[in-house]
């Protein structure tokens, strides 16, 4: 059978000019004479859009409230008087509504040509066909003539300043500092769609109008530049512009795109939705899909502008070799590099045994790439010495919910914020580090939802434009679970519990184990506060706000796990949600906030060292045969190693290869030196990346890996939804990350023959139950879904544990404070805790290789004045921040947003090496390790300290490649 | 365009301003003319400080006093006289009688005389169209403006 021709199209999303209404009541009116049945309280022109009439419109669109200015959409409604716009004008009962009529053409000709003659010389009639949606309009009102001249004071050449000596004192230049987009205020109709988008969609209030009348002037700021004000460069008004006035760089240099493909961004847990739109095989812009249902047509600005590091110099293309990592790299042929690997790993089996190699999944890859190299592992090395990178951030949400609800993961979809009334957010910073679903969860604290914050620093989401928690507990860093435990003290002891909730779905005599424990003296507001450094009233304050006003739903992130505690947090926070009758409903719940696109899909995958897909435990003996069966090889029941067991048994001598793929361990794991050694010692490293980072300092084979452009696959986002991954251009360096890990195995004889990455999901799918009903045909067909999808749940699981828990009754355990080991002192007096900041994303190898760089070139200490000036630090200085494991320099930045007693750095820039001060403390239940707790003394320096320079010139060394030589005549 | 923080001196006496009025219902108004009540206009540098007290955006707070005529954006002279450029003012000689006072006061319209003593200012309609043309100095409307009124009012502002 041949196969259809697949033409290659735009996809142009159909946009309805005002939200959906979410009445339930109908109400039918008719529309150039068609009936239509709508919900109650939908504009009329939303309705004609759903009969397939659509109205010219310039301010409106339905990502936007309406607004009724540009006078364009006019109707006329029989028995009305006047020409009512239908963006501002609801349907109603058995109206009878006109689109179509001499007089509203006439009507909005004249609107139109005013609008024109207000644009720049270069308009004309015929633009329609350039693509602007100004020009649509204009050529679907039929503008022919323009009465009224070119000559008004703002009417000016776009961009060029008016020549000829006729001084206009309306010129504004062009704004070009935003790195991604212009500003053209000579194109711009002053609809305020952008200056809405901003405050409604994004939330950051970043644009106005200035002046008014003919001065009217969209103005960033206080008429500043967009670089200069309060702006996050989320796109969102650049998407929002019917004109060239605001558009992306990219456009404007390499013309408008001619197909799409809709694809979902690499970078935070959130997962937002892409249109990718192409010109052959050039990107030319991503923009943001509204049917995507975690971002619903909103992005940020790493997903929208930040892929330039897919075509960056320093990507590397070519596979490359060395024996010793003192020598330059040499470029071989991929056959070469797979032959040899698959030599290395064999003969370091052999002469020190089965269990001396093994591998690291990537949370950045699809859900198809990891569970390959996991199956690699299991299968080839015949050990289970494969962990993920989640193993440093969110493996204690998969062990504390596991426990107590029976599953790894959040109990939520993000549409739910919609229907939370108390917001508790703990450790996370989502304006920052998921700035999507920040706004979102804006939009409802701004109609009134509660907002509770636990950080130790103040961030923005504290207080910021239109949002203000109204309890902030700035606890000192490692103190989570004396807090948490104290809110439930206040729950128990106030009589605030969900007694019904309780009884029906969770362990009543479990309860009151956990009662009797929470509400001992010691944990009491007044207790905990002292240590904590928190006011006892706040605690008091936020407990009773939570546990009884309305739906409460808790976000938390790394600053909950990345503590030697972690996993008892997760534990105190699923107490007090299941205390509070929080779970299992619309509005309320656990979630987990996921650093990287798919953490959620590495961890299900089975990356884990005693986990295979599914989250089954590798003790099982039925889950174990399954894929005894379908691999034919008999598996290790025992558990393999995580990652710091195998540096410490790589420094003990007795483990020797490795294969990382996507993850960069000597940058993100903590104790850089202990990570180091451990690399040293190995025989065989093969990282697989897409950039020569820090680990691959350390490496002996070096396979380059392709972007999320340029392969199939798929992402779990935060919210457990399983997103396409769709491929927009063939990987430059030649081979799909899931060929090379495939390609790698046949090398080590394993009988892969995977053609296309739907296959791998079919096997997954084939294996896992919770992945039952998943393919790429259904995710075509239904565009996500979130797992568990199976004949249970054909269409997925939005919210989680609806009608009970899934592991039967939900597990209170109690939750006893035990600080860490790691404490300040008269040495190290501060405690250091890290973060992240909007315009980077964690170590920085994929957005400090974009313009990103121009909002954050460095890495900077936050210290509160009093500490700054009791050592004698003004802003900027340089400063040497030690501790017990190492010493780094970088420069301060001196805020209240932190307390006193506390310094904040983020990680994002290699040469801060912010982890060789991290110490090895981790979780004590997942080995997590403990970045967010560190001793630390702080004083003035002169710059950067030994180790970096060293480090400096290692990586130099480490870097050199040697070309492949040409072959001789 | 680099933007200038406040001095303390202007910061306190924002802060005081601010804290008269914030807790008004709808306090950007009022704090607003509350500082070019202080300070004869609203110095670009308290905007951020009114912004960061109501918690909303500098663009926000910027928009509303560009929005107004009424507020200034730098020190007005020691008088202000408004004349009023509406309809009914124009069309009982309001145009002659904005040349004659244009002339004798040596300024245009948004412009300060030289010494400070006077700033002329076009108002559209201050609602005494029955006794047009019409004027406001410092806040005290005149009407039937003629060559004597004019007069008066140099005499005054110069003074």
């Amino acid at each position: 059978m041949n196969a259809m021709p697949e033409f290659k199209t735009l996809i142009e999303e159909i946009d309805y000019g005002t939200p959906a209404s979410p009445s339930e009541k109908l109400v039918t009116l008719n529309i150039d004479g068609r009936d239509v049945t709508v919900p109650e309280g939908t504009s009329i022109m939303r309705a004609a859009m759903d009969a397939g009439v659509e109205i010219p419109k310039l301010c409106a669109t339905d990502m936007l409230d309406s607004f009724g200015s540009c006078r364009v959409c006019l109707v006329e409604i029989e028995g009305r008087g006047g020409l009512p716009a239908s963006c501002t004008t609801p349907v109603a009962d058995g109206i009878v509504v006109k689109t179509q009529t001499e007089r509203l053409d006439k009507v909005r000709r004249g609107v139109m040509e005013l609008y024109v003659s207000d644009h720049p010389k270069a308009w004309n009639p015929d633009a329609g066909l350039a693509g602007t949606e100004f020009d649509k309009v204009a050529a679907m009102v039929g503008v022919t003539e323009n009465r009224y001249g070119t000559d008004g004071r703002n009417h000016v050449e776009p961009g060029v300043a008016p020549g000829n000596g006729s001084l206009n004192i309306d010129y504004i230049a062009r704004d070009e500092s935003n790195p991604y987009f212009t500003y053209d205020a000579s194109q711009c109709i002053v609809c305020s769609r952008c200056v809405r988008a901003c405050e409604e969609v994004q939330g950051t209030f970043a644009l106005t109008v200035s002046g008014r009348g003919f001065e009217s002037r969209i103005s960033a700021g206080m008429s500043e530049n967009f670089i200069d004000s309060e702006c996050v460069s989320c796109g969102a008004c650049v998407q929002a512009c019917p004109t060239d006035a605001l558009r992306e760089k990219s456009v404007l240099e390499m013309g408008r795109p001619e197909h799409s493909v809709v694809t979902t961004c690499a970078y935070c847990g959130v997962g937002c939705s892409f249109k990718a739109e192409m010109k052959g095989e050039e990107l030319v812009r991503m923009v943001p899909y509204r049917e995507g249902k975690a971002n619903r047509g909103h992005s940020c600005v790493k997903g929208r502008f930040a892929y330039g590091y897919s075509t960056h110099k320093d990507r590397i293309l070519n596979p490359m070799i060395r024996e010793k990592i003192t020598d330059p790299w040499r470029e071989v042929s991929w056959e070469e590099a797979f032959a040899y690997t698959a030599n290395e790993f064999r003969r370091l089996q052999y002469q020190y045994g089965r269990t001396a190699v093994g591998g690291i999944t990537s949370s950045r890859c699809t859900n198809e790439e990891t569970y390959l190299v996991q199956k690699l592992i299991r299968q080839g090395f015949l050990n289970n010495n494969v962990d993920t990178c989640a193993r440093v951030c969110h493996s204690p949400t998969g062990y504390g919910l596991g426990q107590t609800y029976g599953t790894s993961a959040g109990t939520q979809d993000f549409d739910s914020v919609e229907e939370t009334d108390v917001v508790m957010i703990i450790g996370a910073n989502p304006t920052d580090g998921h700035p999507v679903f920040a706004s979102r969860l804006k939009k409802r604290l701004r109609k009134g939802a509660k907002l509770i914050v636990l950080d130790p620093r103040r961030t923005d989401i504290v207080r910021s434009a239109h949002v203000e928690a109204q309890h902030h507990l700035p606890l000192k860093p490692g103190t989570n679970v004396a807090v948490i435990t104290s809110l439930a003290h206040v729950i128990v002891t106030e009589g605030l519990f969900d007694e019904k909730f309780i009884r029906e779905r969770c362990d009543w005599a479990e309860f009151q184990d956990w009662a009797s424990f929470v509400a001992l003296p010691e944990n009491s507001p007044e207790v905990v506060g002292q240590l904590a450094g928190v006011d006892p009233e706040e605690i008091r304050g936020a407990a009773r706000l939570y546990a009884t006003g309305g739906n409460g739903a808790i976000y938390y992130g790394l600053g909950v796990t990345e503590h030697s505690q972690g996993s008892t947090t997760v534990m105190a926070i699923a107490n007090l949600a299941m205390a509070t009758g929080n779970i299992g409903r619309k509005g309320v719940g656990v979630n987990p906030l996921r650093g990287q696109n798919n953490v959620q899909g590495a961890c299900d995958m089975g990356s884990f060292p005693h986990e295979l897909p599914g989250y089954r435990h590798i003790s099982g003996d039925a889950t174990r045969e399954i894929y005894e069966t379908l691999w034919g090889v008999k598996l290790d029941n025992e558990p393999g190693l995580r990652i710091p067991n195998m540096l410490d048994a790589a420094v003990e001598g007795t483990f020797k290869g490795i294969y990382i793929q996507g993850e960069d361990i000597l940058q993100s794991d903590p104790d850089t030196k202990h990570v180091a050694a451990g690399l040293a010692a190995m025989e065989c490293v093969v990282v697989h990346d897409l950039f020569l980072n820090e680990t691959a300092n350390y490496a002996h084979v070096f396979l380059p890996g392709s972007t999320f452009l340029e392969k199939d696959g798929t992402f779990t986002n935060a919210e457990r939804r399983i997103n396409r991954v769709r491929k927009v251009m063939a990987p430059k360096n030649g081979l799909g990350d899931w060929e090379v890990t495939q390609k790698l195995a046949q090398a080590m004889g394993l009988a892969w023959n995977y053609s296309h990455p739907s296959e791998i999901m079919d096997e997954i799918a084939a294996t896992t139950p919770s992945f039952a009903k998943v393919s790429y045909d259904y995710l075509d067909e239904v565009g996500s879904v979130q797992w568990p999808c199976n004949e249970k749940a054909p269409l997925g699981t939005p919210v989680m544990h609806i009608d009970g828990f899934v592991r039967g009754k939900g597990k209170f355990i109690r939750t006893e404070y035990v600080a860490t080991d790691e404490k300040s002192g008269p040495r190290f007096p501060l405690l250091l805790t890290t973060g992240r900041i909007l315009s980077h994303y964690n170590v920085g190898a994929q957005t400090r290789r974009t313009d990103n760089v121009v909002w954050h070139p460095e890495d900077r200490l936050e210290i509160h004045p009093h500490d700054a000036e009791n050592r004698g630090i003004r802003n900027e200085d340089w400063v040497r921040v030690q501790s017990r494991a190492g010493e780094t320099t970088l420069r301060a930045l001196i805020t209240d947003r932190v307390s006193p007693g506390v310094v904040y750095t983020t990680f994002h820039h290699p040469t801060t090496q912010a982890n060789v001060i991290t110490t090895d403390f981790s979780d004590w239940a997942t080995n997590c390790p403990e970045y967010k707790v560190t001793a630390v003394q702080v004083a003035p320096s002169n710059g950067p300290s030994d180790w970096q320079i060293e480090y400096d010139e290692q990586a130099r060394q480490s870097r050199r490649i040697r070309p492949a030589l040409e072959a001789a005549e | 365009m680099t933007m200038q923080l406040a001095g303390t001196d202007i910061l306190a006496r924002t802060r005081s301003v601010i804290d008269e009025h914030r807790a008004l219902e709808g306090p950007l108004l009022p704090i607003l003319h509350g500082l070019q009540e202080e300070f004869g206009y609203v110095p670009a540098e308290t905007l951020p400080i009114i912004a960061e007290a109501l918690n909303i955006s500098r663009a926000e707070v910027h928009g509303v006093v560009t929005f107004y005529h009424d507020y200034r954006n730098h020190p007005a002279g020691r008088h202000v006289l408004k004349l009023c450029r509406a309809e009914a003012c124009q069309s009982m000689g309001g145009n002659a009688i904005a040349a004659q006072i244009s002339q004798a006061l040596g300024i245009g319209f948004h412009e300060t005389a030289k010494d400070g003593s006077v700033t002329l200012e076009p108002i559209y309609c201050l609602g005494l169209c029955a006794c047009a043309p019409s004027a406001m100095l410092d806040g005290e409307p005149i009407g039937r403006l003629d060559a004597d009124k004019i007069d008066e009012i140099v005499q005054e502002v110069r003074s």
